[in-house]
């Protein structure tokens, strides 16, 4: 009976004991779910808010594991920035439920889904079933790789702080200038580098590359997996290599958390080059920033196109 | 009794005095809303600040808004129109003849249950779990039949109000329904709590928290079925509440629950004031980037069925549940859908009175699991446990697991298991198991 009160009580006075902290008005702390967001969210904010992200840019951020530690942060967070599209659904909910802060609960005005005004491309017409594999009913979640839709990204982030810090306005206002008209600039040396390759034939892993591919003019003609989020099949990548052997393409493009094996067996059944690109910021040590993941993936790319001399 | 009523009486006062202010706290942000709306119609290109807004009432068209952008930039390529979405207008039905002269409606009249009506928007997620198991070999002492469908888990989850959400669990077996969980959830109440009411699985452990799908075994360990009240486990009816412990060192909850006092085998109440209770405090540390521990320590409480005659609870006999649990995962993050391992020990010790005295019996399990490649994980595990009502005899298990998954939403699972019953027997069986999954896409467990 004693042990009983005991830890029945210690329990008690530790639930109900405990002080609410006082919060101080000092930077605003944001939270990303990707290191992306994170990125463009230290563009805008500078040094007036602190920023720190969940998955890590060389992971696949579709199978981020739900650790206690991200409710940690997430409990002292004032503004959650998610990618949305179900890109998170297996892992974001738990944590957001578990974080006991009201201000980024889904709804809440610290909570934005940073892909409501950016361009999504694949939303799926017509029925949707599993068959065709772990679709993404509300179109492909990978649309931060095309600086326009960063430009979106940005605005809509701006327009959160603003909220969240009104003294600051002009100062994110006048970031997010900045920001864009450095990423306009930016855009312009990169369709120029890769503009000779218009409309040049690429496979890729995943079906992460959509944006990426429609801004830079690619032309994807086929994936190393049958379906999205199914494992390379014999069959499949049989069929790949024939049809890659057919229309001469000379370049695959990989996501760094894949295992290279298939497309590595594609490559010399092909002669195709096996290209490591960085799906996000982080997915590699020389992609610190935005600005960076384009170019980094495009030197990638074209100097790769040069040694197939592919066309 | 005296003693337990003190916690019990802080933790009720607790939720009564933090739910008023929860609620109104809410209602506020909830006008505050309502007014910036109005405002946002009246001069809705205008001003920065009210773009927000806006992109709140378009969440719900902001699908079609992005198919449509993206057909535009297909036409600025040149390339071909697909066919243009179907007509957004809702559909409508004829007035019956006769009816708009008769006083009764007249126009076009609203058709319900169509699949795309607004209405459907507040469902909750629905998700069927499909678990079909079959059993080779001898067993004596516990045996399962040839080919069964023991559980097939029905769950609808949606979000109540700006306060609340609420998660239903419902376990169709070959004998009826049964509500597996079923509870609401407050997850920002003040002072960091987060409360659950309904039917609950206690946060006895771990193996006690999990559903049946998630366990990386076909069966639960045996310390399970002797000393936590088996395949059910301690699950009943009361009220959770779990804060975080601010500390600079570690992710720590602390979860206190309060039940009605029934629990399949192990816990029965005979009056109102026959409540169980369990304490739970996890703990969590990153070791790693890949590597983390996560420990916790646990105790239950209630009254048993031992004392029981002819419907009287002459004897008032009580079970104590004292359990510790340790897990250790590595998930390397640059391959993290190819390679992982998950280590888990638990220990339960249990103090039964009953009619022929005190039975301090305990038990244990060791289990190992680590993923090979993308679709196959193989696993070990050891059991040990005495029996609740008699401590001296005890039982021992073996299994090894080979598991296979054809895509997230399904797998097929082999389990070679040889147990040694207290009573001297032995059985070798092999146990197969096919989980399938269809529905909304659930979070994944950690």
């Amino acid at each position: 009976m004693k042990r009983l009160e005991l830890i029945a009580t210690l329990t008690a006075v530790l639930l109900v004991a405990a002080a609410l902290p006082a919060r101080a008005q000092g930077k605003p702390n944001v939270m990303t779910t990707t290191e992306d967001l994170a990125s463009i969210a230290r563009e805008i904010g500078g040094d007036r808010i602190a920023v720190d992200s969940i998955a890590r840019g060389y992971q696949d951020p579709h199978f981020v594991e739900a650790k206690p530690s991200f409710i940690l942060k997430l409990q002292r967070a004032d503004l959650l920035v998610v990618v949305g599209r179900e890109l998170e659904i297996g892992w974001l909910p738990p944590l957001i439920q578990q974080s006991r802060n009201a201000r980024i609960q889904p709804g809440a005005n610290g909570y934005l889904d940073a892909s409501l005004q950016a361009t999504i491309l694949e939303i799926p017409q017509g029925q949707v079933t599993r068959a065709m594999g772990d679709v993404h009913p509300q179109g492909n979640p990978h649309y931060w790789l095309d600086p326009v839709n960063g430009k979106i990204i940005a605005q809509a982030i701006a327009g959160k702080l603003s909220q969240l810090r009104p003294n600051d306005k002009s100062y994110f206002d006048q970031r997010v200038t900045d920001f864009t008209n450095r990423l306009n600039e930016a855009e312009k040396r990169w369709l120029a580098t890769i503009a000779p390759y218009k409309g040049l034939k690429v496979v890729t892993y995943h079906r992460s590359f959509p944006n990426f591919t429609e801004r830079f003019g690619l032309d994807v003609i086929g994936y190393v997996e049958p379906r999205p989020g199914i494992p390379p099949s014999p069959s499949h990548t049989l069929e790949l290599i024939q049809e890659m052997k057919r229309q001469n393409v000379k370049i695959i493009l990989v996501e760094p958390y894949f295992d290279l094996k298939t497309p590595n067996a594609i490559g010399r059944g092909t002669g195709a080059r096996v290209v490591v690109l960085a799906p996000s910021v982080g997915g590699t040590k020389d992609v610190p920033d935005y600005f960076k993941l384009f170019e980094y993936d495009i030197n990638l790319i074209v100097a790769a196109i040069r040694e197939t001399g592919a066309k | 009794m005296e003693t337990s009523r003190l916690p019990r009486m802080l933790l009720m006062a607790g939720a009564l005095l933090a739910w008023p202010v929860v609620a109104s706290a809410g209602q506020a942000e909830q006008a505050a809303g309502f007014g910036q709306q109005i405002g946002a119609e009246s001069q809705a290109l205008a001003a920065q600040a009210i773009r927000q807004e806006i992109e709140r009432m378009r969440q719900d068209f902001v699908a079609r808004l992005a198919a449509l952008e993206a057909r535009l930039a297909l036409i600025d390529r040149g390339q071909a129109t697909p066919a243009p979405a179907p007509s957004a207008a809702p559909p409508t039905a004829e007035v019956p003849p006769g009816a708009a002269g008769a006083g009764g409606p007249s126009g076009a009249l609203p058709v319900y249950g169509n699949v795309s009506a607004a209405s459907k928007i507040f469902n909750p997620d629905v998700a069927v779990i499909g678990n079909f198991l079959g059993a080779a070999g001898r067993n004596a002492v516990n045996p399962a039949p040839a080919l069964q469908m023991p559980e097939s888990e029905l769950s609808l989850q949606a979000i109540v109000d700006p306060y609340a959400r609420a998660d239903f669990f419902l376990a169709f077996g070959e004998e009826g329904v049964d509500l597996e969980e079923g509870f609401i959830t407050f997850p920002t109440l003040p002072g960091g709590l987060l409360a659950k009411v309904g039917k609950i699985r206690a946060a006895f452990g771990k193996v006690n928290t999990l559903h049946r799908h998630v366990i990386p075994w076909t069966d639960r360990p045996l310390v399970t079925g002797n000393l936590v009240g088996g395949e059910e486990g301690v699950a009943d009816a009361g009220v959770s509440v779990a804060r975080l412990i601010p500390n600079p060192w570690i992710f720590l909850e602390a979860t206190g629950q309060i039940f009605r006092g029934d629990s399949g085998d192990i816990f029965a109440s005979s009056r109102r004031s026959d409540l169980s209770y369990t304490g739970h405090m996890r703990g969590y540390h990153d070791l790693t980037e890949s590597t983390n521990l996560d420990f916790g320590a646990s105790f239950s409480r209630g009254h048993n069925a031992s004392g029981v005659v002819d419907g009287e609870d002459a004897g008032r006999f009580t079970t104590d549940l004292v359990g510790v649990d340790a897990t250790l995962r590595w998930r390397p993050l640059r391959r993290s859908i190819y390679h992982s391992f998950v280590g888990r020990s638990e220990i339960v010790w249990s103090r039964r009175e009953q009619p022929d005295g005190r039975q301090d019996a305990r038990g244990f399990y060791l289990s190992g699991d680590y993923q090979l490649g993308r679709r196959w994980f193989t696993g070990v595990r050891f059991d040990r446990s005495d029996r609740a009502e008699d401590a001296s005899a005890h039982d021992t298990g073996q299994s090894i697991t080979l598991t296979y998954w054809p895509s997230e939403f399904s797998q097929l699972r082999g389990q070679f298991r040889r147990t040694d019953y207290a009573e001297g027997v032995t059985a070798n069986e092999l146990l197969f198991q096919l989980q399938f999954n269809i529905g909304a896409h659930g979070a994944h467990p950690f």
